[in-house]
């Protein structure tokens, strides 16, 4: 069962703002979910490997040739803080 | 002599090395040469973590990772990954930077490094790949800045992190390890120390007593040393007062030469690595065979077989070989004079002449200073007239030829100091008599006139060698 | 409500008169019904059309229109994946399906609707408000596609493309009517497909037929070296439009008729098993017995990796900003309030399972449960040629009926996860309907074996009607 702290620990963890007064609700949906992932438990699993990809393809490389990057407009053409080709961001302490 | 390290001081380094001798970054082709362009301009939609985008492993890269495992004497792993570590900052486009986690490329290394008390092996606990994040610039200080200006062009480059057990006793091992690092990096091709964000340094450093602390933000070898002897004097003085060392991050403030504790929220990590379902494994042990074979002569190797192959004294053939450029050079000057000459002037002098200008080899001339050694070994000119050709060169320019000329540097002819002598004999027979008479700073006095007469021009041992042999004629 | 057209028609009507033409009624078609499919209408469409026009374009979908969904990047388009967080994000390049399109001669008709970050089975987590369904407006079109398929059963598109995490191309076709594809994983580059699960999705078309499906995928499959888990293997999807099923062996999984399936869409489905069996096919019962534990093990997975796909968005370089002391702050409000409730929870409940101390008892054994439902279809799929069974248990429900209960919409998407857990290809065709609402029959294949798929899919087409019928008039 998901605390209300840890829901706010994981809030921070995920960068989502939760207000402490929100956490209790959030616990309550989120719980209903992870009693629901809780029947995975019921799942003999010893000696099974994890899939990670379903393709069993390895050793995907591309070759050290330069391909052409953006124009500097169009990296900051999604963004109003602009400084000098720089994006603006708010400190970060 | 055994060092004994009485404070039990124990570090431990993590070195990102930069791959910014590849042509593209990590994952995708975008150009590695940014570093005198304008910002964001070497971005593209993988490097900048737009939505939609996805990565592709630079395979040269892979390479020069197997190829430094090989040389810091690692293991290459069967078959890896790479992973997601988790965490968010500005700089981090994606909000996980792609790393590897439990398989590293390679593991299981040593490097020896001269220690306090010798030859001392620093063991390398692995080596992994990752891509570098974007570059910060804080407006005003970190903790008082008023924003964040943010340029990707540094985000993606392929970074090797090398990860040392706590093998170095002293600020000094830490250095002369950072030294030799850098030194076999170049040696393998695959990085340029004078690139900006070439080298980044984190320290764990304990005391007998005492937790250890992490000191992040180091970004030369200099600072390297200066942070370390700044945390080990810190952690000394708080456990004297009967304090305790807590284990933390703490960021180096080079400005200052101090470090300061970083404990903040921000700091708690849980950085959720998976593997990154982007990207697919790789098995690539069998490519370390043929890497190998092709691994160029390391510095260890090439510093045997200088003492061996041109004879030359330990001591010049390591100044030699700490920096490849160095190595290369002098063996193109020991192909056309005489090696142990060479070794001299190359080591001794010119390297010396270099660092006092903090300029490395790449500004002097193979040709020009064969030529200088040439005219010293024909003895048209002196040593001291040589080393002011090489200082003139440094500070002026100009090639040695027209230096010598212009400076008068030729030295004269013997009979021409034969007829100064004798000449300076006859026009002081005070100072000769005070000489024979037991007045030996009389000679001093003599061997001057005959250099004021030539200008300067005859070799004074030389000049003062055929003063002695006129005066010993006269008393026989 | 205009007429369905398939590509052959359209090409011949184009070529009759001109693709400006077809775009332009097209276009005027658009937003006459109300559906909400369009997030955006490309103002350059016609331009496009009339460029095609005047070329002489020779590609394999010359002047045909199509709509994207809103999850794939289109250069100078907006992409916002149904989300405020990207709100006003124009797309500097285009996804490899997109440059295939285009390179094809297709037109872009627009972006379409969709849950947001494809999270979802009712395309009513869309920040740009809920895509109705066009054979009933109070019903959901299924998701998160929901805008592609509803636009394409409402005529104002004759094609489009969505993406399939866990579903979302074969649900919202089988709620609207119409076919949906999901191909092998690695068959279709992803590049430019704005993740939600990256292990689990594929880019997939939807369309009004069979045939249709099979010419869209030969325009947008195959390798893409941009794209690591691409795989090189050509499949020739066309080719594979023949109608012969005799001697093709049906698995029919038991456990994909079970509890909550609706009496009505489960009849539809037997009746088109039968109707296979007369077309010289035979069936045979199959247990999958991990398919009960698919759902959890999915939603462990996308959850995870979505939560580390969606780190990006965090106010710095686009979309909305919301102003905070500091960067973590200014982040951390942006994402929560901007992005959706649906996506917040599943951020955290993935963050949650990859965390330290239950990365193992989440994310680790999904995977492993992951292995074994794999299993599970190697098993069958190498008893059976193709698998058959319901693709959404029950005809699309009510709008508002799921959307406060998580789980509840979860658990609709039981019959689909499975197969992106396995990577394997799976198309949903229409095959009848219950109270005038659609029901889609889903057909599954070995992984790579599409071509098995798209013959037995166009078998059925060829000898029913079912993907014929069409949404009356939607007011």
């Amino acid at each position: 069962m998901i605390t209300k702290d840890e829901v706010e620990h994981v809030g921070w963890l995920a960068r989502i703002e939760i207000d402490s007064a929100d956490a209790e609700g959030y616990a309550t949906k989120l719980n209903s979910v992870l009693e629901y992932f809780g029947q995975l438990d019921e799942v003999d699993t010893d000696g099974v490997a994890p899939t990670y990809h379903v393709a069993d393809i390895m050793n995907v490389f591309r070759d050290d040739v330069v391909t052409d990057s953006l124009e500097q407009k169009d990296v900051l053409t999604n963004t109003d803080s602009e400084q000098d080709g720089y994006i603006k961001a708010p400190r970060i302490m | 002599m055994v060092y004994e390290n009485p404070d039990g001081v124990m570090i431990g380094l993590e070195i990102h090395v930069q791959l910014n001798k590849l042509n593209t970054k990590m994952f995708c082709g975008c150009s590695t040469q940014y570093h005198n362009a304008g910002p964001n301009t070497h971005v593209c939609p993988v490097c900048l973590g737009l939505p939609g985008s996805l990565p592709v492993i630079n395979k040269r890269a892979v390479e020069y990772a197997i190829r430094i495992g090989l040389a810091l004497n690692c293991d290459i792993v069967e078959q890896t990954q790479f992973h997601r570590k988790n965490y968010y900052y500005p700089d981090l486009p994606k909000g996980f930077q792609t790393t590897q986690y439990d398989f590293p490329i390679a593991s299981g290394g040593k490097v020896v490094i001269e220690g306090e008390d010798g030859e001392h092996v620093v063991r390398i606990t692995r080596a992994h790949m990752e891509e570098d994040p974007g570059r910060l610039m804080h407006i005003g200080s970190i903790e008082k800045s008023k924003g964040t200006l943010i340029d990707y062009n540094r985000s993606g480059m392929g970074l090797i992190e090398i990860v040392s057990e706590p093998d170095m006793r002293s600020p000094k091992e830490a250095r002369r390890f950072l030294d030799k690092l850098r030194n076999i990096m170049e040696y393998l091709d695959v990085f340029d120390s004078d690139l900006e964000g070439a080298m980044k340094v984190d320290a764990n450093v304990s005391i007998m007593g005492g937790d250890r602390t992490e000191v992040k933000n180091i970004s030369s070898h200099k600072g390297a040393e200066r942070a370390l002897l700044y945390e080990i004097m810190r952690q000394k003085n708080l456990l004297r007062r009967g304090g305790n060392v807590v284990m933390e991050t703490r960021h180096f403030d080079e400005a200052r030469g101090v470090t300061i504790s970083m404990r903040t929220k921000e700091e708690e990590h849980d950085y959720r690595y998976f593997p990154e379902p982007d990207l697919v494994p790789m098995r690539v042990a069998d490519w370390a065979p043929s890497i190998y074979e092709a691994l160029p002569e390391l510095p260890d190797a090439k510093r045997e077989r200088f003492v061996s192959q041109y004879d030359m004294a330990d001591m010049h053939a390591k100044a030699l070989t700490s920096d490849i450029r160095v190595a290369d050079f002098y063996e193109l000057v020991a192909a056309v004079i005489d090696p142990r000459t060479a070794a001299a002037w190359v080591a001794d002098v010119l390297k010396g002449e270099l660092n006092y200008r903090d300029l490395n080899i790449t500004s002097f001339t193979v040709d020009d200073i064969v030529e200088i050694i040439k005219l010293v070994v024909e003895g048209k000119i002196t040593e001291k007239s040589g080393v002011q050709v090489i200082r003139t060169i440094m500070d002026e320019g100009g090639s040695p030829q027209d230096i010598v000329r212009q400076n008068g540097l030729l030295r004269v002819e013997d009979d021409i100091v034969t007829q100064a002598v004798s000449e300076v004999i006859s026009e002081n027979k005070d100072a000769l008599s005070d000489y024979i008479a037991g007045k030996g700073k009389s000679l001093n006095y003599l061997v001057g006139q005959v250099m004021k007469k030539t200008n300067g021009r005859a070799d004074a041992r030389q000049a003062r060698e055929m003063m002695l042999e006129a005066i010993d004629r006269i008393n026989k | 409500m205009a007429e369905w057209m398939n590509i052959s028609t359209l090409k011949e009507t184009i070529s009759g008169s001109s693709a400006a033409e077809i775009t332009a009624s097209y276009l005027e078609t658009i937003g006459k019904s109300g559906i909400n499919g369009y997030t955006y209408v490309f103002d350059g469409a016609l331009e496009r059309a009339k460029s095609i026009d005047k070329d002489g374009h020779g590609g394999m979908l010359a002047g045909v229109p199509i709509a994207i969904k809103d999850s794939i990047s289109t250069k100078g388009m907006p992409t916002t994946c149904g989300s405020k967080i990207l709100e006003g994000y124009v797309a500097p390049y285009d996804a490899h399906v997109i440059e295939r399109l285009k390179v094809a001669g297709a037109v872009i008709l627009g972006k379409t609707n969709m849950d947001e970050f494809a999270m979802g089975t009712s395309t009513e987590s869309s920040a740009y408000g809920t895509t109705l369904n066009p054979w009933d407006p109070k019903r959901v079109p299924g998701g998160s596609s929901g805008g592609s398929a509803a636009v394409v059963a409402a005529g104002e598109t004759p094609l489009s493309l969505g993406s399939d995490t866990g579903g979302s191309v074969r649900c919202p076709a089988a709620f609207c009517g119409v076919v949906g594809f999901k191909p092998s994983y690695g068959a279709v580059s992803r590049y430019g497909l704005v993740s939600y699960a990256n292990s689990l999705e594929q880019i997939g078309p939807i369309a009004t037929s069979v045939e249709d499906i099979a010419v869209l995928m030969d325009v947008i499959g195959g390798y893409d070296s941009r794209d690591s888990t691409s795989i090189d293997k050509e499949i020739r999807y066309q080719d594979a439009l023949v109608d012969d099923v005799a001697g093709l062996n049906i698995g029919v999984p038991t456990e994909y008729f079970g509890e909550g399936i609706d009496a009505g869409v489960e009849k539809s489905v037997w009746d088109a098993i039968h109707m296979y069996e007369d077309m010289g096919a035979t069936w045979t019962q199959v247990s999958m017995p991990h398919t009960k534990y698919a759902l959890a093990a999915y939603y462990v997975i996308a959850m995870s990796e979505a939560s580390s796909n969606l780190a990006r968005f965090d106010g710095t370089r686009y979309g909305p900003r919301v102003d905070g002391e500091n960067w973590h702050v200014m982040a951390s409000r942006t994402r929560a309030s901007c992005f959706g409730k649906e996506v917040q929870r599943r951020i955290l409940l993935g963050t949650y399972a990859l965390s330290a101390g239950y990365h193992d008892k989440y994310y680790l054994k999904a995977l492993k449960v992951r292995t074994l439902v794999k299993q599970d279809f190697d098993r069958a799929l190498s008893q059976v040629d193709v698998l058959m069974a319901p693709t959404m248990p029950t005809p699309a429900f009510k709008i508002g009926e799921k959307i406060d209960d998580p789980l509840s919409l979860y658990l609709s998407d039981v019959n689909t996860v499975p197969i992106n857990l396995a990577g394997v290809p799976s198309i949903s065709v229409p095959c009848g309907q219950v109270d005038g609402l659609p029901v889609g029959l889903q057909i599954i294949g070995k992984h790579f074996d599409d071509s098995t798929l798209i013959r037995s899919a166009f078998a059925f087409e060829t000898n029913t009607d079912h993907h014929t019928m069409r949404p009356a008039e939607v007011v």
